[in-house]
């Protein structure tokens, strides 16, 4: 995979220099290679004009280059101070190798008292909030003397008053000359901090901007134009509502509230499209339709019966097809042959078994149908499905999926790491499933998909559903919506009227969106 | 020192109301407690239960009725409990737990004492220690190997083999040499021998780490049990017949009642592993080295992101691992026995035991030793009074603790989080 | 589980010197055939020699065992006292050194052949009428006989491998099984055939309890089978060791730790007469064999236990239960390895319980999991490999004086260079073939 394809960026001293782009359009990788983490295959880096050669974090670390990870590097059961100091340990007590910890924590107080950023030197890192692990991952940088520091999507995991905290640090990093290589799709704060402004799209620089350009403007550069993948389709004919779901609240795995309060509902033959940035909510969403995540409270019925409680297992034997979101980990099992994951929720039933037998010959002829019928490119059924491209391996998925009577089809990220062939094939199956009669709920982040399939779109944000429109709705529109900024509070980039914590006044602005969404349904 | 305001970040409040962890183990605690004090007061007779601070009958003791003494001890371990239960657990958790341990082992002491054969109602308490320390010698030495193995993100299930490596090693060039220090550095060789073996296959070769442990164990068994048949059953003189180390008594120390005679008239290795613990313990976490070890064995990525060479800090720390359960396995070869096979016996499964139930610290790893080592001389002191409670049951109690232990029963045991997972660049 | 992947695909010919001779072959995601169309011109003969040192999983086996077996006479020559003697004047005498060397070598091993296999002086007696059809088959009798305990640990291990979970309990759930097998051979009177029966499941029963207490506690707390399933191995020794010495258990006529015999209606009937050890446990072994592969890869719980082996989160999303599979899981192995216990005793090794009685057949059974590549039919073979080295060993240790310890060292030495087929390519300089790579994909730590 070519994630970085001729890509030129260059950083001013004492610049916030913003790197815009949409998920997967190569901003992580770009910074990886600068930080030593990878090796690119050619071009060359410069550090004050002398070309260097980076190979490791340590060459990165040298050249003066610091970088704030999107998933920290921070050992969690380590404290603030033996974080900072790891790799970097100030000693006493000759070859014995005491550390110092009292300089260390002088060290940290001083950074902490220059730039703002106030931390306890002796808290655990696991039992602070995401927005102090992050304090812990700059001062890490800054007391390495670091001259550019790179924070890679570091408002993805903050609460609007840690971004805007945030924020005010990097502009006291820029005034004390430090570079600063800021990593986002967030177009309110690129506005708010950045001295320019370079746009990434699918591993290529797509231009620079400064940031006095409108924000059409920069969501039009980010989002692009160029690849408009159209899909042939009759206007919906929806029918009674398959999917309802009610007030709906879920946590991650670590406990934080990620779906907050979810209205939504799907009708038959229709596909409802959920666009938002991911990590809004979209995955816990999913997981919770389909039984593999609690429901904290809130209902989710299918077809007028509650199914919220229920194991996968039943969920999917009620008719429900599911597309999962990350295919490797959750939609196949690479070791097993294209035939076994063609049945891999269905192969107790028959007739690919009769009681605790399986039936090969059955499970045979049908994958060799499906493969057909579904364009499978493999050598033989019995090829491992890991050993098949993305995209066939995605059409393994699909065709598992879409090959039983179903009444709601859930497809997240249905196309994520495809090539185009196969998703226009995938894109045109699932508008067939519509057109039968299925109701659809699609989950993506690219918007492109999301406009193209869906028949109305729900924008997520922050756990909720921050509106719902019509396709036909500009795309610059969806984009700033889905960045959650809401068309009457333009200007305010921060404070969206869905800011997840559920303070009261967030729960009044939910109340706001929906009168919002119910509207735009009507208008639908 | 935090100025900072407290973000409303959503951390789960983990809300379990009143029936906490700590509260659940009160009741056990109670339950036993009472249980024990019903039990074991029904059970002892009215013969005074001694507990004498030499190693034998005679001299200064402390004695208590049976009856009384029992029911006693076990009311102190059902009040621990019941404490727990009152909610105390927060301040003082370890301190009333081991309370309530102690209570209940004192009111079984009770019973069995007192119901002991005429003229043995007794406990020789210099015994008692001096045992549980020589018997858990073995399992300090391998749960320090462990430590170091496992903090540093190997998982180290070789303990046994490393250790009859080293008894082997050290009985074989000891006594071809004639050296005792040739013997003692041959074991530490032979235990890094086995540790080799481990760090290239599952570092270099990214074999399973369990796989391998429990195969190198078998290799070693079986190295060492061809060897032992093929030299030194053969010619007993030449090869297993190694000098030994004898007592070494520190002065004043020595003088100490109980504690004096049983631990500061030992040989060099309880003098050594107890030094390890200290020097281990205070590397581990006040040193550079200590913070790369446990950086690697956590959070390899984040390691190698500030510059931290993870897979040469793992091969030497598994290697220090391998000598030093190599000398433990020379405290049997080079103090009192000679080598004869499979002479481990399991001990390194113990040690093992032994430092999941310590939570992989060398402090804790030592109390957990002493613990097994303290429930197996007391099995064999039991057997010696004709102790209606078998001895294979109180041989079960290490095993069975670190279940327990493992399930979460009592206290949480994590691991170090990368422990087990070889780490790949990139 | 990625990885897992990860590391599988990982000890790729980089490492190995012959990666300047040969293209590089087994990256992750190309297709599984051994060679493109190109050289599709070769003759057949070419081709099946290509194929043969392709580091296929018979060819890096039988390396393993030729490495291993090569380790083993270093050990034998280095432990002898006369040919290390001869050693010291090497220089001067050549001969004396390696001639010493090769008549110490051939000597052990061809005794280990003559005791795993057959004898040809036996064959030849045979056909000239001196002797019998007895000694021809007692080799195999012999090998056969240590063969069977391990077919059954051996896909205890397998099988909970195959669900992703490693069961080092083996030896814990076969000592079970033996104390219920001779505690219901002994204790009830039955008629024999069904009395042979009760037994055999009682042996089960006992391992598939032993075997369910860490299935359990892995599903419902988390807690590691590894560690559960070594410190189960050893509660259930000292309860073995506790419980031959109980009333009604130890045979009063003994002193030492031995029980009462197995009910002669509840031994296995010996196949070939009664001069040799061989018995009807290797039919039922065979039997189990066959249905463990059937259950595996014929069943629809076998489709789960491998879905869930190979992709937990993949099968829970699938609508598989995760924790319900590892319980069920271990339950089986532990029957399995049960079985094997109950051989002990009911089988023609032994018929009394004794704290050795299950011998190592649960930590051998290990190895045999690993070196039959986690499959049931691999597992027979490799059960019979061992089988065939411990049948050997004794023969070589009886005729020449080398330990049967060097079968241990043996069998762990042909599993550690299994275990890791990125060294024995490197030391045969093989081309890589992807089916080679032990399939050890458990990297989960504690």
């Amino acid at each position: 995979m070519v994630a970085n394809d001729d890509i030129n960026l260059a950083v001013g001293p004492g610049e916030i220099h913003a790197l815009l782009g949409e998920n997967g359009a190569g901003k992580s990788t770009l910074m990886n290679v600068l930080y030593g983490l990878l090796q690119p295959d050619a071009g060359e880096i410069l550090v004050d004009g002398q070309p260097i050669k980076i190979r490791s974090p340590r060459d990165a670390i040298n050249a003066g280059i610091g970088m704030v990870h999107q998933h920290f590097m921070l050992v969690p059961v380590f404290t603030v101070t033996e974080n900072v100091m790891l790799g970097a340990e100030r000693v006493r007590g000759g070859i014995a190798g005491f550390l110092d910890r009292r300089r260390a924590r002088k060290e940290i107080a001083e950074v902490s008292e220059r730039y703002g950023l106030p931390v306890d030197p002796d808290a655990v890192i696991e039992d602070l909030p995401v927005g102090i692990q992050q304090r812990v991952e700059i001062i890490k940088a800054l007391t390495r003397e670091v001259n550019l520091l790179i924070l890679d999507e570091p408002t993805a995991v903050l609460t609007p008053q840690e971004t805007d905290d945030l924020l005010e640090v990097m502009c006291s990093l820029k005034a004390a000359g430090k570079s600063i290589v800021f990593i986002t799709h967030k177009l309110g704060e690129v506005k708010a901090v950045a001295d320019r402004i370079t746009v990434v799209r699918r591993g290529r620089t797509v231009g620079t901007a400064s940031p006095d350009a409108s924000r059409d403007e920069l969501a039009a550069l980010m989002v692009g134009r160029s690849v408009k993948l159209t899909v042939d389709k009759a206007p919906a004919e929806p029918g009674e509502s398959v999917l309802q779901i009610s007030d709906l609240v879920v946590d991650d795995d670590r406990g934080c509230r990620v779906v907050d309060g979810v209205d939504l509902t799907v009708r038959a033959g229709e596909v409802l499209g959920i666009a938002g940035v991911q990590g809004n909510g979209q995955t816990e969403l999913v997981e919770a339709i389909m039984g593999l995540r609690p429901v904290l409270t809130g209902e989710v019925s299918l077809a007028g019966q509650r199914i919220d409680g229920w194991s996968p297992k039943k969920v999917l034997r009620a008719g429900v097809g599911y597309i999962p979101e990350d295919r490797s980990v959750d939609g196949i099992v690479k070791e097993f042959t294209v035939a076994e994951n063609l049945v891999l929720d269905i192969y107790d039933r028959p007739p690919f078994a009769a009681g605790w037998a399986l039936k090969p010959e059955a499970i045979a002829a049908s994958a060799r149908e499906r493969i057909a019928q579904f364009d499978v490119r493999t050598p033989s059924a019995d090829a491992p499905v890991g050993t098949l491209s993305g995209g066939n391996q995605q059409k393994v998925i699909v065709a598992r999926e879409m090959s039983r009577p179903l009444k709601l089809l859930i497809a997240a990220q249905p196309t994520r790491g495809v090539d185009v062939g196969s998703i226009e094939f995938i894109h045109n199956r699932v508008v067939h499933e519509r057109d039968i009669g299925t109701a659809v709920l699609l989950v993506s982040s690219e918007l492109d998909e999301v406009i193209g399939l869906a028949d109305q779109i729900a924008v997520m944000y922050r756990g909720r559903i921050l509106r719902i429109v019509d396709p036909d709705t500009p795309r610059e529109e969806i984009g700033l919506l889905m960045a959650g900024i809401t068309p009457d509070s333009f200007g305010d980039s921060n404070e969206d009227p869905a800011s997840g914590n559920g303070a009261p006044a967030g729960n009044d602005g939910r109340a706001g969106a929906d009168g919002n969404s119910a509207a735009s349904e009507e208008e639908a | 020192m935090s100025t900072m305001a407290v973000e409303d970040v959503a951390v789960a409040p983990i809300d379990q109301g009143f029936w906490t962890r700590d509260r659940k183990i009160g009741a056990g605690l109670l339950l036993v407690g009472v249980v024990g004090a019903i039990v074991f007061g029904l059970l002892a007779t009215p013969q005074p239960a001694r507990f004498t601070l030499s190693e034998t009958a005679g001299g200064a003791s402390a004695e208590i009725g049976g009856v009384f003494g029992a029911v006693l001890f076990g009311l102190v371990a059902a009040a621990a409990g019941a404490g727990l239960l009152a909610g105390l657990g927060e301040r003082w958790f370890g301190w009333l737990l081991g309370l309530g341990v102690v209570g209940f082992v004192l009111s079984f002491l009770c019973w069995q004492i007192s119901a002991a054969p005429d003229g043995q109602n007794f406990m020789p308490m210099v015994n008692i220690v001096r045992g549980t320390f020589l018997l858990a010698l073995p399992l300090i030495f391998g749960a320090l190997a462990g430590v170091l193995c496992e903090r540093s993100g190997v998982v180290n299930v070789a303990i046994e083999g490393q250790l009859l490596m080293g008894a082997f090693a050290g009985a074989l060039i000891g006594t071809m040499t004639g050296s005792i220090w040739a013997g003692l550095v041959a074991a530490a060789m032979g235990g890094a021998f086995i540790s080799l073996l481990l760090a290239v296959f599952t570092i270099r070769y990214l074999v399973d780490q369990v796989v391998m442990g429990i195969v190198l164990n078998l290799l070693a068994i079986g190295l060492t049990g061809f060897l032992y048949e093929r030299l030194m059953q053969t010619d007993l003189q030449a090869y297993n017949q190694a000098p030994h180390f004898g007592n070494w008594e520190i002065p004043l120390l020595s003088k100490i009642p109980v504690i004096g005679p049983a631990l500061f008239r030992g040989t060099l290795f309880l003098y050594l592993a107890l030094i390890l613990v200290v020097v281990i313990q205070i590397a581990l976490f006040r040193t550079r080295w200590g913070l790369r070890t446990r950086s690697v064995g956590e959070h390899p990525t984040a390691a190698d992101t500030v510059g931290v060479r993870v897979l040469g800090l793992r091969y030497r720390n598994v290697l220090l691992g391998g000598v030093v359960a190599g000398i433990g396995g020379a405290s049997y070869t080079l103090v009192l026995y000679s080598f004869t096979k499979n002479m481990i016996g399991g001990k390194g499964f113990i040690a093992l035991a032994a430092l999941i139930f310590g939570r992989w610290s060398p402090t804790g790893a030592l109390l957990a030793a002493l613990f097994f080592g303290f429930a197996d001389q007391l099995g064999a002191y039991l057997g010696a009074i004709n102790s209606v409670i078998p001895s294979e049951f109180l041989a079960m109690l290490p095993y069975l603790a670190t279940i327990l232990a493992v399930a979460g029963l009592v206290g949480k045991v994590r691991a170090p989080a990368a422990d087990g997972k070889p780490y790949i660049k990139g | 589980m990625t990885n897992a992947n990860t590391r599988a695909d990982s000890p790729s010919p980089e490492e190995s010197p012959a990666k300047h001779r040969l293209p590089r072959q087994n990256a992750p995601n190309t297709a599984a055939g051994p060679q493109p169309e190109a050289e599709g011109r070769e003759s057949l003969g070419q081709r099946f020699l290509q194929n043969l040192w392709a580091a296929n999983t018979v060819t890096v086996t039988v390396l393993a065992v030729v490495l291993a077996m090569l380790a083993g006479a270093v050990l034998i020559v280095v432990s002898d006292e006369d040919v290390l003697a001869a050693f010291g004047y090497i220089f001067a005498r050549p001969g004396d050194a390696l001639g010493g060397s090769w008549a110490l070598i051939s000597d052990a091993y061809t005794n280990l052949f003559k005791g795993a296999i057959f004898d040809p002086a036996a064959i030849s007696a045979w056909i000239n009428g001196d002797g019998t059809w007895k000694p021809v088959f007692a080799p195999i009798s012999e090998t056969l006989t240590y063969a069977t305990p391990l077919v059954f640990t051996g896909l205890a291990v397998a099988l909970a491998f195959r669900g992703g979970l490693f069961n080092i309990g083996a030896q814990g759930q076969a000592i079970v099984g033996v104390i219920l097998a001779a505690l219901a051979g002994f204790l009830l009177p039955l008629p024999p055939v069904i009395h042979l029966i009760v037994v055999v499941l009682a042996g089960a029963l006992g391992g598939a309890i032993w075997g369910f207490i860490p299935g359990f506690l892995k599903a419902r707390t988390g807690a590691h089978e590894v560690i559960n399933t070594i410190m189960l191995n050893y509660i259930a020794t000292y309860f073995l060791a506790w419980i031959i010495f109980q009333k009604g258990v130890h045979d009063p006529t003994r002193t030492d730790a031995i029980s009462r015999p197995v009910d002669p209606s509840a031994r296995l009937p010996r196949l070939l007469g009664s001069d040799l050890r061989v018995h009807a446990g290797i039919l039922l072994a065979v039997a189990v064999v066959w249905a463990v592969s059937w259950l595996l890869n014929r069943s629809t719980f076998g489709f789960e236990i491998r879905a869930v082996g190979a992709n937990p989160d993949a099968a829970r999303t699938a609508g598989i239960s995760v924790t319900g599979t590892y319980v069920l899981v271990m339950v089986i192995a532990g029957a399995l390895s049960g079985l094997g216990g109950a051989n002990m005793v009911i089988g023609s090794t032994a018929s009394q319980l004794t704290p050795l009685v299950a011998a190592q057949i649960g930590f051998d059974g290990i190895l045999v999991a690993l070196l039959g590549r986690v499959r049931p039919w691999g597992v027979l073979a490799a059960a019979l490999l061992f089988g065939a080295l411990r049948a050997g060993g004794n023969s070589m240790q009886s005729h020449s004086s080398v330990s049967l310890e060097l079968v241990t060292v043996l069998q762990a030495l042909i599993v550690i260079f299994i275990a890791a087929p990125a060294l024995v390519q490197a030391v045969f300089q093989l081309r890589a073939a992807r089916a080679a790579r032990l399939q050890t994909n458990l990297a989960k730590g504690w």
